[in-house]
């Protein structure tokens, strides 16, 4: 009898570290571009919750890749929207935690040539290289793409673009002046202050729309939900409006 | 050419030219740069040795980030587009053959630097003896003795540069026709999920490079056996 | 000697722990050898003279031409007319012989002239036609380093520098080339300056001798004075000998001798026919020469010469080293005896004293000795 109880406390002692009740712990796949925002919104949400969100940041593309190949992330914060909603087909994520939480803006920028009015600047055309992010692999190139159509300019300029592999390069293109001007997030400018940048009106491309979701592997944990909804959340809109993203 | 779309087979060429001018043009800057390493007897050799090597060590994008700030408008590269009016180095053949020769150098430094070592003193001594200058010791002399070792360097250059994907992808633009090599092309077949095309560009890459080493091999084969 | 006739080299400087001050004046025809132990810093000469190693402290005067002097005056190797032979042949691995041969020879045809050794010369001389087109990997150590010695000649040198060329090879190629060397040193004339270890080697090639140890020049001069000089480690080696250069008189067809002259006398020697008038060298044993008071009776010795006793030095505990030389008047060529103490005693000899030296006719048939 005295042994019955002893072991039973003994697991549930076992249990109680297994899953501390109340601070609990999530696995965020965070895409690049989004990484100062969410360091940020998870060091609020560990002050608000006492949850704790341990980040990843990378390509959306490899993160896909990896999840679908049984990668230990709870929560996917793609760059777009076309991913999660892939991880959802596929059965990896749940189709009703599908969100849109931040609109990518994309900004016309050069440290080169005054770009203030951006669209004059394009239709002039005073530069020998512009820089994209691959349309193929990021939302950013086919948006910049999208622009310079609804422009007119796209005949003129095509023979002048260079692409990045990713947003990341195409910035770095412009950034060390190989290119004097180019389409970068404008999430990418926060606290830059060189150069002259021109936002491009969201009525020449369709919404960058950047989704989250929760996946399989996370949907019992309550720190996986619980970020969700603080992503979700007044303060967390805040600051990734700050960080020159739209919302929904 | 052999009936293949274009977006196929330009890659494919534009990456043959790249590794065949940038290999040769190896030859020409590692051999120097070999037959010194191999033979000085300065303190502050082993320290170029590796500086040569550090390409092997450094992740393309650490690469790649310094060769399009020293291709750029900022650094020589600009300097030297500027003389035909262009602003940077970065995203033209010519700026994809520097960053190739950077990147493929320590593989082409090294086979060399050893087989110029492995020659070792005494044909250079006996060469002398025979009336021959320095230089011509190295032409008649140093040099077919250490072809083996070009040829290992030629080889490693050349694979190397066709593999190549990293740098090329830095500093490259993956302009179609100019800078859109095979490495960046697959890239972009599989990103769009194009997985056929993805497939025969990469295995023919596969068959090309494998055709190019193993009789680089074979050759380098006779001709240490002509010699035994 | 004038200038244009002599080889003059003095070298002097450390090489690691190593101390180095040797110097000395050679003929600049025929084949002077330079002997020693290993280690002794022969190799180290060689290798100033041709300029592969370079000591501040240098000269080196050949023919008259400055190749070193003290002021900093240096010739590079390339530029100096010398021929080198290596211990290892050396061949160029990528050549054939025939390029081999030929990778020195001058390009123009004026550059060659008079007394110009030509090629069919040297490749007969060596006996390496029959190799001309083959690849240095297929030839045999001693085929290789014959080629060796003739692509040093086509460069057409005014001096030929041997670094031990033979001690690499086994003691049948030994054999098989030294006819060679000596033919060269025969036909041509071209100075040599050879390294050797080997005496035997010395005695058949060599007529002047730089005797060397430890880094220094002991003992400088023609070899038979070398040879017999107490005062060096070759005359009381347990087989020192004397080389002599003989010329053949007559020739005894019934019973197959050949006499030689020598200087202050006459050598009797088991050896096939020759022409009269033909150079031959003849090594005498120290311990085949016997001495006596009085010429003796009936006795098998062929060979009687007299001669008067120079020097004698005891070594070991109980033997003694006798230089004589040949001659009634003493002023022949010199030879060495080595007897008993026990002997010298009981025969009363002395320094200055008048002797007959007896040497076995056999004793000096061809075929004794390392080399014979």
């Amino acid at each position: 009898m005295k042994l019955t109880v002893l072991i039973a406390a003994l697991g549930v002692l076992l249990a109680s570290f297994a899953a501390p009740a109340g601070a609990g712990q999530t696995h965020v796949a965070v895409a690049a571009n989004f990484t100062e925002p969410a360091k940020e919104i998870a060091a609020l949400f560990n002050q608000k919750t006492g949850h704790e969100a341990v980040l990843t940041f990378g390509a959306s593309g490899a993160f896909f890749t990896q999840i679908t190949h049984g990668a230990p992330f709870e929560v996917f914060l793609s760059a777009d929207s076309e991913r999660p909603k892939a991880a959802v087909d596929g059965g990896f994520a749940l189709a009703d935690s599908l969100f849109t939480y931040a609109i990518g803006k994309l900004v016309l920028w050069s440290r080169v040539i005054d770009v203030t009015d951006g669209e004059a600047a394009l239709k002039a055309g005073q530069f020998q290289k512009l820089s994209i992010a691959n349309p193929v692999a990021a939302p950013y190139g086919t948006a910049a793409v999208e622009a310079m159509k609804a422009l007119g300019v796209y005949d003129a300029l095509q023979p002048k673009i260079v692409q990045g592999n990713s947003i990341a390069q195409a910035f770095q293109f412009v950034d060390t002046r190989n290119a004097e001007v180019g389409f970068v997030a404008l999430s990418q400018l926060y606290g830059v202050t060189a150069g002259t940048r021109w936002e491009v009106p969201q009525t020449l491309y369709s919404p960058i729309r950047q989704d989250a979701v929760l996946l399989k592997t996370g949907a019992d944990n309550e720190a996986s939900k619980a970020f969700l909804d603080f992503l979700k959340g007044p303060e967390a809109r805040a600051i990734i409006e700050r960080f020159g993203y739209a919302l929904n | 050419m052999l009936g293949l779309p274009s977006d196929i087979w330009v890659p494919i060429q534009l990456t043959i030219e790249l590794a065949a001018i940038t290999t040769l043009s190896l030859l020409v800057v590692a051999t120097p740069l070999a037959w010194w390493l191999a033979r000085s007897r300065a303190a502050w050799k082993e320290g170029v040795a590796a500086i040569v090597s550090l390409p092997i060590v450094l992740p393309p994008t650490v690469l790649g980030f310094y060769l399009l700030i020293l291709l750029g408008p900022d650094g020589p590269g600009g300097a030297i587009a500027s003389l035909w009016g262009a602003r940077t180095l970065a995203f033209t053949f010519t700026g994809l053959v520097i960053g190739s020769i950077v990147s493929s150098m320590p593989f082409v430094v090294q086979p060399i630097r050893n087989a110029f070592a492995a020659i070792g003193d005494r044909p250079l001594e006996v060469a002398a003896t025979l009336r021959a200058s320095p230089r011509r010791a190295f032409w008649t002399v140093a040099l077919p003795l250490a072809s083996p070792g070009l040829l290992t360097g030629a080889v490693l250059g050349f694979a190397h540069t066709v593999g190549e994907f990293g740098v090329v992808l830095m500093i490259g633009g993956n302009i179609p026709g100019r800078t859109r090599v095979m490495s960046t092309a697959i890239f972009d077949f599989v990103e769009t999920m194009r997985w056929r095309d993805a497939n025969m560009l990469a295995g023919g890459m596969v068959v090309f490079a494998f055709a190019v080493i193993l009789s680089m091999i074979l050759l380098e084969k006779r001709i240490a056996r002509a010699r035994a | 000697m004038s200038d244009g006739e002599t080889i003059r080299a003095a070298f002097k400087g450390m090489l690691g722990k190593f101390s180095l001050d040797a110097g000395f004046t050679a003929p600049a025809k025929g084949v002077t050898a330079l002997f020693g132990p290993s280690g002794c810093g022969k190799t180290t000469v060689l290798r100033c003279i041709a300029g592969l190693l370079r000591l501040p402290d240098g000269l080196c005067v050949v023919g008259g031409e400055v190749w070193q002097d003290r002021d900093g005056a240096f010739l590079p190797t390339h530029k100096r007319p010398l021929g080198y032979v290596f211990q290892e042949a050396s061949l160029f691995a990528h050549l054939s012989v025939r390029r081999n041969l030929m990778f020195g020879a001058p390009r123009d045809e004026a550059g060659a002239g008079k007394g110009k050794i030509a090629f069919d010369e040297v490749v007969e001389l060596l006996g390496v036609t029959a190799l001309l087109d083959r690849a240095p990997g297929k030839l045999s150590g001693g085929e290789r380093q014959r080629v060796a010695i003739g692509r040093a000649l086509l460069s057409q040198p005014k001096l030929l520098l041997m670094d031990e060329p033979l001690s690499a090879l086994d003691r049948a190629t030994k054999d098989e080339i030294l006819p060679f060397l000596e033919r060269l040193r025969d036909r041509l004339s071209l100075p040599i300056v050879y390294i050797t270890h080997a005496i035997a080697e010395v005695e058949r090639l060599a007529d002047q001798i730089v005797l060397m140890d430890k880094g220094r020049v002991i003992g400088a001069g023609p070899l038979d004075e070398l040879q017999s000089d107490p005062a060096l480690p070759l005359a009381i080696a347990r087989d020192a000998a004397v080389t002599l250069d003989g010329v053949i008189e007559a020739h005894d067809s019934g019973y197959g001798l050949l006499t030689l002259s020598v200087r202050g006398g006459s050598l009797i020697v088991p050896a096939p026919r020759a022409a009269t008038g033909e150079h031959r060298r003849i090594r005498v044993i120290a311990g085949d020469v016997s001495l006596a008071r009085e010429p003796p009776g009936q006795s098998s010795i062929l060979n009687v010469l007299p001669a008067r006793i120079v020097s004698a030095t005891p070594v070991e505990a109980d033997e003694i080293i006798a230089v004589l030389a040949l001659g009634a008047d003493g002023s022949g060529a010199r030879l060495i005896s080595r007897l008993t103490r026990k002997s010298w005693d009981a025969l009363g000899l002395a320094e200055g004293m008048s002797v007959h030296a007896q040497v076995k006719a056999v004793a000096l048939a061809p075929g004794r000795g390392e080399l014979g």
